[in-house]
């Protein structure tokens, strides 16, 4: 609904999305940008223009199926683990937390935390090499001590900080 | 406060009747469990949820009432609200659903209440609680039933203690409604119910036949146990005068270690007693599963060995193998005999240790090629003990391997003795040197005073023994490397004898075909809602991660692990002590 222009620590735009399903269930959605075919152009080409150059030197041509192999690997591992589609925030009233990513290749990791067991959740600030980056988590607390803090879970992992004011 | 109804997907579609569930105390929950169908007879409908209750520990009650009018049925308003009066309950709810439609249409109705609030708040409240705050959790009722939400208590908890997570509570109570699941609306009872097993799932008859045969042969088994301990006892108790020497060699030899640890196994897995908990219950098939996978890939290796006569070539092999060992130890010492890597050595020195070294191995072939006629039958006769299972193969070849290479051993034995020895002497020489005394009571290094021809003495040996230093020192550095490289291959060989006992494989075939049944969390979906209606959320199971299956139920062994830090380990080696690098855990005092 509101698509300001938000971009993460790295510069890359990102997008944010609030649904509202009832007056005490709502979730935020964080989206980043698509793989770019530019990018995985180049890298392909890069790697493949040094095989083959190496080829030239060595006559091998285990170093060719090598280089396949490894781009096709990597490329799967990349979208698999690595690149984030977006991640969504899910508050329910009464019922708890969820904190949910997927990635590029369709896999998502979900994690569920009950009110009871949270204490707060609060904007920290962290330094990271030269910035300070301003980050939302949660405070876990342990039912039977409702007074100390038990962990603090960090939300939206993909480093992604909204650098212009935010909603 | 917002309520919430934990609704089973089964009954979306159930014809219209009473809601036999659960309140969760301390959150504003409900647990919807079963529904009961009209026509029903109030007074049967309250005995037969009492009996219920005792049966199964959970505090069942009517929560209200469902309504799904089929087409030409005219909506049962009153009826609906009048039965509020036959189950006097503190908070009847009235759940509704027009066939097409998605959404639930939910109102709950407060008793008491009225005699207590001024009416005019009375019915701004009730309006609010009426029209929103409600919300419809769906969850799958089977899949709910038989999973185990992660991380389980560990001991035995006191079932009378309610666990202050409101989920734990909702699976449990589905978990303990077992008996009520028992009848549903195709029997001919005087109640209908629907549940998750209205919707008909066919049980498997292998696993039933499975359950069946269990019994006798936990009986068999534990018949046999009794029998092997008589045996193994009778037999110790007649060698007493050898008890000794007995225990020690087979708390040594990690065949015999194996074959208790194996034995403590089958006293778990006989006892015919169903498994109390889910602890015992994965422990038991983990056990079960990974003894079944042991003995499979033994046979596996056995067809292979007794296949082509393979045992003939193995025994042939061996033979020329310690030969040729034999022969390499011999020009090993032959070139530190002679000026190994350009060193000089003492010559009178190296040449006695040289001769005696290999007039050891003289002997210890000889001994080899009088055995070497039987190889062939022990190998045999041995490679029959290898159905027990895979794990006994890898520990007799370890025990083999110990056996063989006994003769590298000693030789490690008496080089590091020797340079022990020297060193101790050399460290005591030089503080005589120095005029220094090593003060055992005060453990400590006093000045002492030294006669004149103490010191002449003590100045000669210590040169002696300075200049014979390089040659032992290499011999036990050279005999050390080889016990070595033999300790390193003993370690990968307990290692994975150590992995195929503690592996647990039925936990990871449970959560690879079954991922419901190890729950680590939840995971809600928002499902389409229309407006006017409550909200509905689908919850399903977030299975464990593979990595904490295998931490949790990982069955404890009797794991080697390395005795002494590296930095240990390094400093003991340079001093000369004897390193015994791996030490077994024992599960109980021997």
């Amino acid at each position: 609904m509101e698509d300001e222009a938000f971009t993460d620590i790295s510069g890359k735009p990102i997008s944010l999305d609030c649904q509202s399903h009832s007056s005490f269930c709502r979730e935020f959605i964080i989206s980043s940008p698509k793989v770019s075919m530019g990018k995985v152009m180049v890298y392909t080409c890069s790697v493949w223009l040094l095989a083959y150059a190496v080829f030239f030197f060595t006559q091998n041509t285990a170093v060719l199926s090598g280089a396949i192999l490894v781009t096709l690997v990597g490329m799967m591992l990349h979208i698999h683990f690595v690149k984030v589609d977006h991640e969504s925030l899910l508050v329910i009233g009464s019922l708890g937390i969820q904190v949910s990513s997927s990635y590029a290749s369709g896999r998502e990791i979900t994690t569920f935390i009950e009110m009871s067991k949270i204490k707060d959740i609060v904007i920290n600030e962290a330094i990271y090499m030269h910035q300070i980056i301003y980050y939302l988590c949660v405070l876990l607390k342990d039912p039977s001590e409702p007074d100390a803090v038990s962990s603090v879970v960090p939300l939206f992992q993909v480093r992604m900080s909204i650098s212009q004011e935010p909603v | 406060m917002v309520l919430k109804i934990f609704f089973p997907q089964c009954c979306n579609r159930a014809e219209s009747g009473l809601l036999v569930g659960r309140w969760i105390s301390g959150h504003d929950s409900a647990v919807v469990l079963a529904v009961i169908h009209y026509p029903f007879i109030p007074g049967q409908v309250k005995q037969y949820i009492q009996q219920m209750q005792a049966q199964s520990g959970v505090e069942l009650t009517v929560l209200g009432s469902w309504s799904l009018p089929k087409e030409g049925q005219e909506s049962m308003e009153s009826f609906l609200r009048d039965l509020s009066t036959i189950f006097p309950q503190q908070r009847w709810l009235q759940v509704s659903r027009q066939m097409g439609k998605m959404g639930f249409i939910c109102e709950v109705v407060n008793r008491n209440q009225t005699a207590l609030a001024p009416p005019i708040l009375l019915t701004k409240k009730q309006n609010e609680e009426e029209e929103e705050k409600v919300i419809f959790v769906h969850y799958e009722q089977r899949k709910v039933m038989l999973s185990q939400l992660h991380p389980t208590e560990s001991g035995d908890p006191d079932p009378n203690t309610e666990p202050s997570s409101e989920l734990k509570q909702v699976f449990q109570t589905v978990a303990r409604s077992q008996p009520l699941f028992f009848l549903d609306r195709y029997d001919d009872g005087p109640l209908k119910s629907t549940h998750w097993q209205s919707e008909g799932r066919e049980a498997s008859i292998i696993v039933e036949l499975l359950k069946q045969a269990s019994v006798p042969l936990c009986m068999l088994i534990s018949w046999l146990l009794a029998l092997w301990t008589w045996i193994s006892v009778s037999s110790v108790s007649c060698r007493i005068f050898s008890l000794y020497p007995l225990r020690f060699l087979s708390s040594k030899l990690s065949t015999c270690v194996q074959i208790s640890y194996r034995t403590e196994h089958m006293r778990t897995l006989s006892s015919p007693k169903p498994a109390a908990g889910h602890k015992q219950f994965m422990r038991k098939g983990n056990i079960l599963v990974s003894f079944l996978v042991d003995v499979g890939l033994g046979i596996l290796l056995m067809s292979w060995l007794y296949r082509d006569d393979h045992i003939a070539t193995l025994a042939n092999m061996l033979m020329p193998a310690a030969d040729h060992v034999a022969k390499e130890l011999e020009e090993l010492l032959q070139w530190l005999m002679g000026a190994p890597a350009g060193l000089k050595m003492n010559r009178a020195l190296d040449q006695v240790l040289g001769r005696f070294f290999l007039y050891h191995i003289h002997l210890w072939i000889s001994y080899i090629h009088l055995m070497s006629p039987f190889i062939e039958g022990i190998l045999w006769y041995g490679g029959l003990s290898v159905c027990l299972g895979l794990t006994f193969a890898l520990s007799l070849l370890s025990d083999m391997v110990a056996l063989l290479t006994f003769h590298i051993y000693c030789f490690y034995v008496y080089g590091a003795r020797l340079y022990c020895l020297k060193i101790y002497g050399l460290s005591s020489l030089w503080r005589l040197f120095r005029g220094k005394k090593w003060n055992v009571l005060r453990q400590r290094v006093d000045s002492c005073s030294y006669d004149v021809d103490q010191l002449f003495i003590g100045t000669l040996l210590f040169t002696i023994l300075l200049f014979l230093l390089p040659t032992t020192a290499l011999y036990y550095l050279v005999f050390t490397l080889l016990r070595l490289v033999v300790v390193l291959f003993q370690g990968i060989l307990h290692l994975s004898v150590d992995f195929i006992n503690s592996f647990p494989l039925f936990a990871m075939g449970l959560r690879i075909f079954r991922p419901y049944r190890l729950a680590e969390g939840v995971k809600f979906q928002v499902l389409c809602d229309e407006p006017g209606t409550a909200l509905h959320l689908l919850m399903e199971i977030n299975p464990l991660k593979c990595s904490t299956v295998v931490q949790t139920y990982r069955t404890p062994t009797y794991s080697c692990y390395p005795r002494d830090s590296w930095a240990a380990l390094v400093k003991k080696l340079f001093v000369g002590e004897l390193i015994y690098p791996w030490r077994h855990k024992s599960t109980k005092a021997d």
